[in-house]
């Protein structure tokens, strides 16, 4: 399948470089391009050396969390009376993230590699690749690329002769953000409502079928074959410390060349979005950016001189979060980015927590009114306080995201929404005591 | 289980190591508010109310699914706390309608004691609040998503307490709201759980929306009087009518439970059939209205010419222990007769015969929620003993409970069980030999049984418990709200109250048999119900009821009977606890049966002491065996206490005479529940055992 | 409920990919494999779902209200969706989901009257480097514009 954007030659080419090879989804390619390398390589490995291994990459998950990938694996248990599963996520939903998709689309087979990878590192029989219901044709890719490997014995039983043996299957969704949300995904895969369930049991101890589950974004699992081919400290020193490795960036906005580019953590974001993004589109200057989805405290133009990396992006007071990059110039009107991105959480709260499903109702609600000319003072001190009052009280982390790029606008923008509020020819006077 | 040390609110406190917070300050005194949180159920995390604050973490904690831990330290009312309940109670209230007004619930609504309590008077939001039309689901069931604050209670209820299953959750986000089993409509038990359980008055109930505000009503707790498991229902009285059942303060065995019947099927004593004055059949054969005096001398001067030996006398299973005892009394002194008996619908009898010189082994509704194991043989029971079989669905969920089903069809306890037999009910002991070899693993067993195992079936099942090795508790089942308090006082021919020897008479079908009977005299019984002739055409008949019944149609005088919720008195439930009925409304025009035999009585002249509940039972008290030594505080302060039958033997003497489960369903229960608007208005009327 | 022998294959498969005792896990996949033939949700499709899974009704009812795509009403054979998401709003994908409403006179989740189009605005779809990005179906169009547009749109035969 042809490439969506073209390669920048500033990327470091990790667990993209298969993209853009003629039918590079194919197990022919995959397999002249390094493919199943590492399982060879992992089926003469204990477990603990391939969780080491994975520890040692310094790999963080992409989906958006940044939890390090080595020590979730640890923490499925050795012994279980139970089967042990193997889901992956590739409910890609966050706004400002399309990584995933080219992951499945380019090179399924890695994400085969990388399952199996997990399954011998934890003891897995079984797993599932959930694909969210916009991705149809990813599916179809995925399913063909599994029943390539099941012909080729890199599926099902006794696997390269040994006795290992694994299933893999895909599962689609059927369109609700919230199934990224790992314990929702189970729920939804287990073909319930997508609701998260109470943690702790985490996953890893009671997971899909309430069975030991390793559950890793696609990105994550991708990137586990490179770790087993070139070692874990060797992937770990492309990074920066505690941030190993590479990863896929979506550049998404108002860029010259928008597009999906692999590089290292710690990779400066001016030097991504002026030299691989070709700078801000039509002359104009930066206003902001959101640095890791719609999720993500946007940053203000001068904050923007960092690396992106987890640790530095937190200290910048936002999040690398699922690597969407979206761009912003000057001519953005901030009021209407708060108000899309409160309507997309709004339409996506799952409703079974009240400060969620009513905080965003009301947010989208006033946030619109404002957007729409009617709003006053009062009212932005009001979406930042009732965002506020959202934070850290909901049942998941979809609250948070939610109220998180609402305070940071409201913060850093609160002249435009001033601006639209004295625009208000109906704008209520301040109150004046007359004590 | 470990003690770890926990301090909340700087008060040191020792709890159960990962019991949960909202548990554990509920029990030193300090509440944690929550609306999804419910004892029992399922834990949802779902409403934010219970957010705690922590010491060491990160963030507020949700108290209802927090495990406390060696040395944590919990603030419940701190200002984070406070300001998180603040706000979380005005996002509630922002899409709730503020109809508090007109709204059922208002008054002793969840929603509206949080408001109180913390205080968020004013309302920041200017948008429109989300609407949708209110739905009626069934006759008993309103649901108005608008006031739904999502906190999944009913559908726990329905689910887990009921076993049912007939609530769920559609659509997502503010749109979310409870859906019924059937798209637009529920089929269900329509025992209402889901309405009481409501903390606001999103769900409300047909019989009583819009009727009254709550502290209008008087609150009177007696005793349900349909089945025989004996639930307390507290009556909402309003102008001396009760508008609605429910039982909130979970005082009582059943706690919170009761069934459509409890809840709802107390509007027979508004029916417009209700007699409300005497009738005396006239020269023209046809019943006449006649004033109470008139129809008290006719009888009273028939009752002293055809007394004796062919006088018949059948009693009730639905009135109180005091009109049972006084009833046998009365035949068996003033009438000269020893034909008495009632319909019986479980073998009693032979169960303590089978048990005697042993103690303890019949078992209280509490051992079918705290037994290791329980048997249920021969009966559908979340049908015809609904608490009964809500007590095993609750040990089950609480305490992984054994439970085995020995029945001719399906049951609601098969969900549950370790091991199901479908069998035909003639052949239920050979079911129950089957578990045999899994019985004998269990520590200790409940076995509950109807009415085909009856006579030496009795007596072989309990050879079979004893056999087994453990300790075994037995229930015989019985239809009715007095079905026990009958046979414990002696309405048997052949056996006094307390099981003691009585000289023989007629049973019931022989006394229906018997053309040479001269009079028949029926207590709140219906005999000819189906058709039944009585054989003695010239019989003298009185009757006494709440409607023109089958027998009544028969009589030559018919008093008519307040009902159970119209008097005061004692009720023995299925498992023998005894209970106190309290007088809900007085009656318009029916006396009691207790006022009427002494009235008639007093007409024939006859001392039978102090007619009143309380002397009676002080009566019953001194000379009735099992109930000698109940515990009187109990029992007057609404509470049940089970009595100890005789031990040592059932004497021989009891005339043997047919014993019939009516095989009610959920929605029947005899002839009261015909007069139910309610209960016939239900999609599910009147159904059928195992479905 | 009868569907394609192609269909009821699926199903076959779909129904062996999960543990034993949780065919449960079918249920969403079966929902929108047999939408795409059913054309929508019907109460008929849900009842024969719920008895082949062995749930209720009901449960099956929880769960189509749950997610986006699963429609009880028939979209059009043609379903067009048009992100306006940030990243697209940020490329012209607001000003393009206006321009579908004028071109094909039909608002959010509406239907053409001969049941050919329908259009809907849509959350986030995975294509935010390559905004603004439409739907049709399944299938992808990237960093479309207006004139585009009116291009797919003609294209959409009966």
């Amino acid at each position: 399948m042809k490439l969506f954007n073209e390669p920048s030659p500033l990327e470091t080419r990790i667990i993209s470089f298969r993209f853009g090879l003629e039918n590079s989804a194919s197990i022919d390619t995959y397999l002249a391009n390094d493919g199943y390398q590492a399982l060879r390589k992992a089926l003469a490995m204990t477990p603990d050396d391939i969780i080491n291994e994975v520890k040692a990459s310094n790999l963080r998950g992409r989906g958006g969390a940044g939890f390090p990938t080595g020590m979730k694996w640890s923490f499925v248990p050795r012994a279980s009376e139970k089967p042990k599963y193997i889901v992956v996520n590739a409910d890609e939903s966050e706004p400002g993230t399309c990584k995933d998709r080219l992951l499945i689309q380019h090179d399924p087979h890695q994400l085969i590699e990388g399952c199996l990878l997990g399954a011998l590192a934890v003891g897995a029989k079984k797993g599932w690749v959930y694909i969210r219901g916009e991705y149809n044709y990813l599916i179809h890719i995925m399913d063909k690329a599994i029943a390539e490997a099941y012909k080729h014995g890199y599926l099902g039983k006794n696997i390269g002769g040994t006795d290992f043996s694994f299933d893999l299957y895909t599962h689609t969704g059927a369109g609700a953000y919230e199934c990224g949300e790992e314990s929702a995904l189970l729920e939804s895969l287990e073909g319930k409502r997508g609701v998260p369930r109470i943690r702790p049991p985490f996953p890893a101890v009671s997971g899909a079928f309430q069975s030991p589950t390793l559950l890793n974004n696609v990105e994550t699992f991708s990137s586990v074959p490179a770790i087993l081919r070139m070692g874990g400290q060797a992937y770990a020193d492309l990074g920066v410390p505690k941030s190993g490795g590479t990863r896929l960036v979506c550049m998404s906005g108002h860029v010259n060349k928008p597009g999906v580019y692999e590089v290292p953590l710690g990779f400066p974001m001016m030097k991504f979005i002026n030299e691989i993004g070709g700078g801000v589109w039509k002359g104009r200057a930066l206003k902001a950016v959101i640095p890791g989805g719609s999720s993500s405290p946007l940053l203000k133009a001068e904050e923007c001189d960092i690396p992106m990396d987890y640790d530095s992006i937190a200290k910048a007071g936002s999040m690398l979060g699922s690597g969407g990059l979206m761009v912003m110039d000057e001519t953005t009107d901030m009021v209407k980015v708060a108000l899309r991105i409160m309507r997309f959480y709004q339409h996506e709260s799952c409703g079974w927590c009240i400060p969620c499903r009513e905080g965003t109702t009301w947010l989208k609600k006033m946030l619109q009114r404002v957007s729409d000319g009617h709003g006053q003072t009062r009212d932005i001190d009001l979406i930042g306080d009732l965002a506020q009052n959202m934070m850290g009280r909901t049942f998941c982390p979809l609250g948070d995201a939610a109220a998180m790029p609402t305070i940071a606008i409201v913060k850093k923008y609160r002249n435009e929404f001033e601006e639209y509020v004295a625009r208000n020819p109906f704008a209520a006077p301040e109150l004046v005591s007359i004590a | 289980m470990a003690l770890v040390n926990v301090t909340i609110n700087g008060v040191p406190v020792q709890a159960e190591n990962g019991a949960l917070l909202i548990e554990v300050a509920r029990q030193n005194g300090i509440e944690i508010p929550a609306f999804c949180y419910y004892e029992g159920m399922s834990l949802q995390a779902a409403c934010r109310m219970c957010l705690v604050e922590v010491e060491k973490a990160p963030k507020l904690m949700a108290g209802c699914t927090l495990p406390v831990a060696e040395g944590m330290v919990v603030r419940t009312e701190s200002e984070p706390v406070v300001k998180a309940r603040k706000t979380t109670l005005e996002f509630l209230l922002s899409n709730h309608p503020l109809d508090c007004p007109v709204c059922d619930k208002g008054g002793e609504c969840e929603l509206q004691d949080m408001t109180f309590k913390y205080g968020v008077g004013e309302s920041r939001f200017t948008e429109v609040k989300q609407h949708v039309p209110e739905k009626q689901w069934s006759p008993v069931v309103f649901y108005d998503a608008p006031r739904c604050i999502l906190c999944y209670r009913c559908v726990r209820v329905c689910n887990e307490g009921m076993g049912v299953g007939a609530l769920g959750i559609s659509y997502r986000g503010v749109n979310a709201e409870i859906i019924p089993s059937h798209g637009d409509h529920l089929e269900c038990d329509e025992c209402g759980s889901c309405i009481d359980i409501c903390p606001v008055g999103s769900l409300t109930s047909g019989i009583y929306r819009y009727k009254t505000r709550p502290w209008e009503m008087e609150h009177v707790g007696t005793v349900c009087t349909h089945c025989s498991n004996g639930c307390k229902t507290t009556l909402g009285v309003r102008n001396n009518e009760i508008v609605r059942g429910n039982n909130r303060d979970k005082s009582g065995i059943n706690g919170e439970f009761l069934c459509v019947k409890g809840r709802y099927a107390f509007d027979f004593t508004q029916h417009p059939e209700r007699l409300q004055t005497p009738l005396v059949r006239n020269e023209a054969g046809e019943l006449e209205p006649a004033s109470w005096s008139r129809a008290l001398k006719l009888v009273a001067e028939k009752f002293k010419a055809l007394a004796g030996p062919e006088f018949g006398v059948i009693g009730s299973t639905r009135t109180t222990n005091e009109e049972n005892y006084l009833l046998q009394k009365f035949a068996r002194t003033a009438l000269g007769t020893y034909s008495i008996d009632h319909h019986r619908t479980g073998d009693v009898v032979t169960l303590i015969d089978a048990l005697s010189g042993k103690t303890g082994q019949l078992a209280a509704i509490e051992d079918l929620y705290t037994s290791k194991a329980v048997l249920v043989v021969a009966s559908d029971l979340a049908q015809q003993h609904p608490l009964l079989a809500g007590k095993i669905r609750a040990n089950f969920r609480h305490h992984k409970a054994a439970v085995y089903a020995v029945t001719p069809g399906p049951v609601r306890e098969d969900k549950i069980a370790r091991k199901s037999i479908r069998i035909a009910e003639a052949d239920s002991l050979a079911g129950v030999e089957q578990l045999r070899e899994l019985l004998a693993k269990e520590t200790e067993l409940v076995i509950v049984f109807g009415d085909a195992v009856q006579g030496d079936k009795v007596r072989q099942l309990v050879a079979f418990g004893e056999s087994l090795g453990i300790p075994v508790k037995y229930i015989a089942l019985v239809d009715y709200a007095n079905s026990r308090g009958a046979l414990d006082m002696g309405l048997l021919p052949g056996l006094a109250p307390g099981y003691h020897a009585a000289a023989p008479g007629r049973s019931l079908q022989q006394m229906l048999d018997d053309s040479s009977l001269a009079a028949l005299w029926v207590v709140g019984a219906n005999p000819l119900k189906g058709g039944r002739k009585l054989a003695a055409s010239g019989a003298f008949v009185v009757v006494q009821d709440l409607f023109l019944t089958e027998t009544a149609q028969r009589a030559d005088v018919v008093l008519p009977a307040a009902s159970a919720y119209e008097k005061n008195g004692t009720v023995t439930n299925v498992c023998g606890q005894v209970q106190r009925l309290k007088k809900g409304v007085e009656t318009v025009g029916a006396k009691t049966d207790l006022a009427i035999i002494g009235l008639l009585a007093r007409g024939m002249g006859v001392d039978l002491g102090k007619v009143d509940a309380d002397a009676v039972f002080a009566e019953i008290a001194a000379s009735v065996p099992g109930y000698n030594q109940l515990p009187m505080p109990v029992i007057l302060t609404g509470g049940a206490a089970q009595t100890h039958p005789v031990n040592g033997g059932v004497p021989a003497s009891l005339v043997p005479g047919l014993i019939a489960s009516a095989r009610d369903t959920l929605f029947t229960t005899g002839s009261l529940t015909r007069y139910s608007k309610i209960l016939n208005e239900v999609l599910e009327k009147p159904g059928a055992l195992y479905r | 409920m009868t569907f394609s022998p192609e269909l009821e294959a699926k199903f076959a498969d779909l129904i062996t990919h999960y543990p034993e005792g949780r065919q449960r896990a079918a249920l969403i996949p079966m929902l929108m494999f047999g939408q795409e033939e059913v054309g929508s949700i019907t109460n008929e499709f849900m009842n024969e779902v719920a008895r082949r899974l062995g749930l209720t009704p009901m449960q099956v009812d929880e769960v189509v209200g749950y997610y986006s795509m699963l429609h009880k009403k028939p979209m059009g054979k043609y379903h067009v969706q048009v992100c306006t998401n940030v990243a697209c709003m940020l490329r012209g994908g607001a000003e393009l989901y206006d321009h579908a409403c004028h071109k094909l006179g039909l608002g959010h989740k509406e239907v053409s009257a001969d049941g050919l189009v329908s259009l809907e605005e849509v959350e986030c779809m995975g294509a935010c480097s390559w905004a603004p990005a439409v739907q049709v179906n399944f299938d992808f169009h990237h960093e479309v514009t207006a004139d585009q547009l009116d291009t797919i749109l003609e294209g959409l035969k009966k």
